[in-house]
């Protein structure tokens, strides 16, 4: 029983932080933004491929970095706190090990691990955050099994949304896309299974790095603030919200870490831990930017200030993830409970 | 990173599991937390110590086996699994002990610890008092110097003492420099409550055990012998034990997933009264023991490895206690009208409302959080 990071993965996780640091501060997740200049986006791109993050999650035979769940835990959460406006939690922990998995039909393997490959993920509803900045969008839903496609190839409109780094698309035609269009990968169902929980534990990684985000932000902030003669971080009332904030995260990173661990190992915990982190996740990242906003008084509740940046993307991200309603009656069915009752309120 | 159970630690959960099974009581005893309850508590607290099992990660000279941080979680899993009865030996094994094993002399050790082990001396925390509850620095009862008798005289009023009516000792915080302000100038001291100018009274709590007590000292004398650490260091003394009973010492999260378990096996015999909403308090509240347990396997590696947990305890606080009640209002919740049944539920509802108050409030664990885990200003 060892429940940490081991030295490799945290040395790594070390390199993303600072790589991120660099090249993803606040002004390149606002060049995100309708109107930014995307060119400091695709160095980021190009540093994130030469560092092999793209392809963490492709074997190594086929030029990734082989790595799993586990060791990709601490990478999204590093991705998170920086909010990336790229598709690299799509990229790296969905696409890329599923068009591994499939035996590249396509070809494109290679341009994903080169860093001349983004890879969008249809969400629920047919939104694909990031779809207008990336190569190929990867539909996990059609009728005969995935498929990976060009934008141009489908029928799609752009999608103004709250987060505006998103740049989504949404998929406009028919769902059930042509045997002649695109790239199908013929993958076992259980593996798309897997795909589904790898984004989710992607999700959940993010969220926690949000989150952290977003306190540090408000930490810095409420540290120097002074109303009534004396900083704002010395009141109770605003104390007591920034501490249960950070219990939150506390408490959702090791279930998002198990998560992960569960998923390498092939457990058959995998559902329900995965479900757990998420919910776990989601609730602290949700309420951290409660918080946060809060804290920070009409200074955060604009877009001058960078705190939008993150809890905007917190909640795309809880948007676009299969919702708590689905992880809630997972998690409760694998832990042996009965169906819910219609009846409200049963009887006595 | 390596999640699974060590083979010896499983053979360990193994043994303890067969022990609890065929030694824990036939039937529930009564609350411990009264005076025929603490009787047949103590009888069940021998026959932990026969079979070895009261203080599994103690030290084999002072009655314990020298389990490992890890088996010490998995004894702590099984013994709430099995519904063995509550620990009224707690106050001292998980909280005078550690302050024994950090700062007491061998003869201290050699004379309180065995008989500590063995249920034959009863401990009971003197802390709080009537003016003194979460600002604890301000309490008032003071030891007077006796250099011709080689110890202090103790004057004071303890309160909301756990068990007090029915333990044998206290330890607790005196004045002994009345010149000293706030947590300076406070020592340590242990208290045997037979001693002349002691006078104890129990009374109901909110459960209406008589689980409280007042313990009044008129001039008690206590010798040197029984000064735990330096005169005037027992701020920091104390705060040794703080850890302990904030951290996962005194709420290990085995109590908290058996707990869960228990509820998940209600909502299982009740499914005519699990609708939707309380589907998911269950969830909810199942899934808060899950994320204590493997929080707590993160802390536990990161103590082994040479980062005790510090200021963190104070977050095993505050998840804990409202954990509990989470858990134990949603089986009142599933157990509808008969929620009002005084039986185990009910019983543990009101036990779980101690919980944020108990041990440090959690307005002074956020306190804690904010400043040292957070580094925001004080006050």
């Amino acid at each position: 029983m060892r429940f940490a990071l081991t030295d490799e993965q945290a040395t790594l996780r070390d390199a993303v932080d600072d790589l991120l640091t660099a090249e993803c501060p606040p002004a390149v997740v606002r060049a995100g933004w309708p109107g930014g200049d995307p060119a400091p986006l695709d160095r980021l791109w190009t540093a994130l491929a030469e560092m092999g993050l793209l392809a963490a999650m492709v074997p190594e035979s086929a030029g990734g970095l082989g790595l799993t769940e586990v060791d990709l835990v601490p990478l999204l959460t590093a991705a998170g706190y920086a909010a990336v406006p790229l598709p690299l939690a799509e990229t790296a922990a969905v696409a890329g090990p599923l068009l591994a998995a499939a035996g590249d039909p396509g070809g494109q393997l290679a341009a994903l691990v080169e860093g001349r490959c983004r890879i969008a993920v249809a969400g629920p509803g047919g939104l694909v955050p990031y779809g207008q900045r990336a190569d190929l969008l990867l539909l996990l839903t059609p009728p005969d099994g995935p498929r990976l496609v060009r934008p141009d190839e489908v029928a799609t409109t752009p999608v103004p949304t709250m987060d505006g780094s998103r740049a989504a698309l949404r998929l406009t035609g028919d769902p059930a896309v042509g045997p002649s269009v695109g790239t199908r990968l013929d993958v076992p169902a259980d593996l798309l299974a897997l795909a589904a929980d790898r984004a989710t534990l992607a999700a959940s990684a993010q969220l926690v790095g949000l989150g952290r985000r977003m306190l540090d932000l408000t930490v810095a902030h409420v540290g120097t603030r002074r109303q009534f003669g004396a900083p704002v971080g010395s009141f109770q009332a605003v104390q007591h919200q920034l501490a249960d904030a950070l219990l939150g995260l506390e408490l959702a990173a090791p279930a998002v870490l198990a998560a992960g661990w569960a998923a390498a190992t092939g457990a058959d915990s995998r559902p329900a831990d995965v479900s757990a982190g998420y919910l776990l996740a989601a609730d602290a990242a949700e309420r951290t930017a409660r918080a946060a906003l809060q804290c920070h008084g009409a200074i955060g509740y604009t877009t001058e200030y960078d705190l939008h940046l993150y809890a905007k993307r917190g909640w795309a991200i809880v948007a676009a993830t299969a919702g708590t309603d689905h992880h809630l009656d997972r998690l409760g069915t694998a832990i042996g409970l009965p169906a819910a009752t219609a009846e409200q309120g049963g009887r006595p | 990173m390596d999640l699974r159970p060590d083979p010896a630690d499983e053979q360990f959960r193994a043994e303890a599991r067969d022990w609890l099974r065929a030694h824990r009581p036939a039937r529930p005893l009564p609350s411990g937390d009264t005076r025929a309850g603490f009787a047949a508590h103590l009888e069940w607290e021998r026959t932990l110590h026969d079979g070895g099992w009261s203080v599994v990660s103690w030290p084999r000279r002072y009655g314990g086996r020298d389990a490992s941080l890890w088996q010490w979680l998995i004894f702590e899993e099984e013994y709430a699994a099995a519904g063995a009865p509550q620990r009224v030996t707690q106050n001292g094994i998980f909280l005078l002990a550690p302050t024994l094993f950090e700062f007491g002399t061998d003869e201290q050790r050699d004379r309180i610890l065995p008989a500590m082990a063995a249920a034959e001396q009863l401990w009971c925390q003197g802390w709080s008092e009537p003016e003194a509850g979460s600002d604890l620095a301000a309490l008032t009862s003071r030891a007077v110097r006796d250099d011709a008798a080689g110890g202090w005289r103790l004057t004071g009023h303890k309160t909301w003492t756990t068990r007090g009516a029915f333990c044998t000792h206290l330890f607790g915080l005196f004045r002994t420099d009345p010149q000293q302000q706030r947590h300076r100038g406070l020592t340590y001291f242990l208290v045997p409550l037979d001693a002349p100018g002691v006078t104890v009274r129990g009374f109901g709590r909110f459960d209406g055990d008589e689980g409280f007590a007042d313990v009044y000292l008129d001039d008690v004398f206590v010798p040197d012998a029984d000064v735990i650490g330096e005169v005037g260091a027992g701020w920091r003394v104390a705060m040794a034990t703080t850890g302990s009973e904030r951290g996962l010492t005194l709420r290990p999260p085995g109590r908290f997933t058996a707990a869960a378990a228990r509820l998940v096996q209600l909502a299982g015999d009740r499914p005519d009264r699990l609708t939707g909403r309380l589907r998911e308090q269950v969830v909810r509240a199942w899934l808060g023991a899950r994320a204590y347990h493997l929080f707590t396997l993160a802390q536990v590696t990161r103590m082994l490895d040479g980062d005790p947990p510090g200021a963190a305890a104070s977050l095993n606080k505050i998840h804990w206690s409202e954990l509990d009640i989470a858990l134990h209002r949603t089986a009142l919740d599933l157990l509808g009208p008969d929620a009002e049944v005084d039986a185990d539920w009910t019983r543990g509802f009101q036990f779980s409302l101690a919980g944020p108050i108990y041990a440090g409030t959690n307005e002074i664990q956020r306190g804690i959080v904010a400043e040292r885990l957070l580094g925001l200003p004080r006050r």
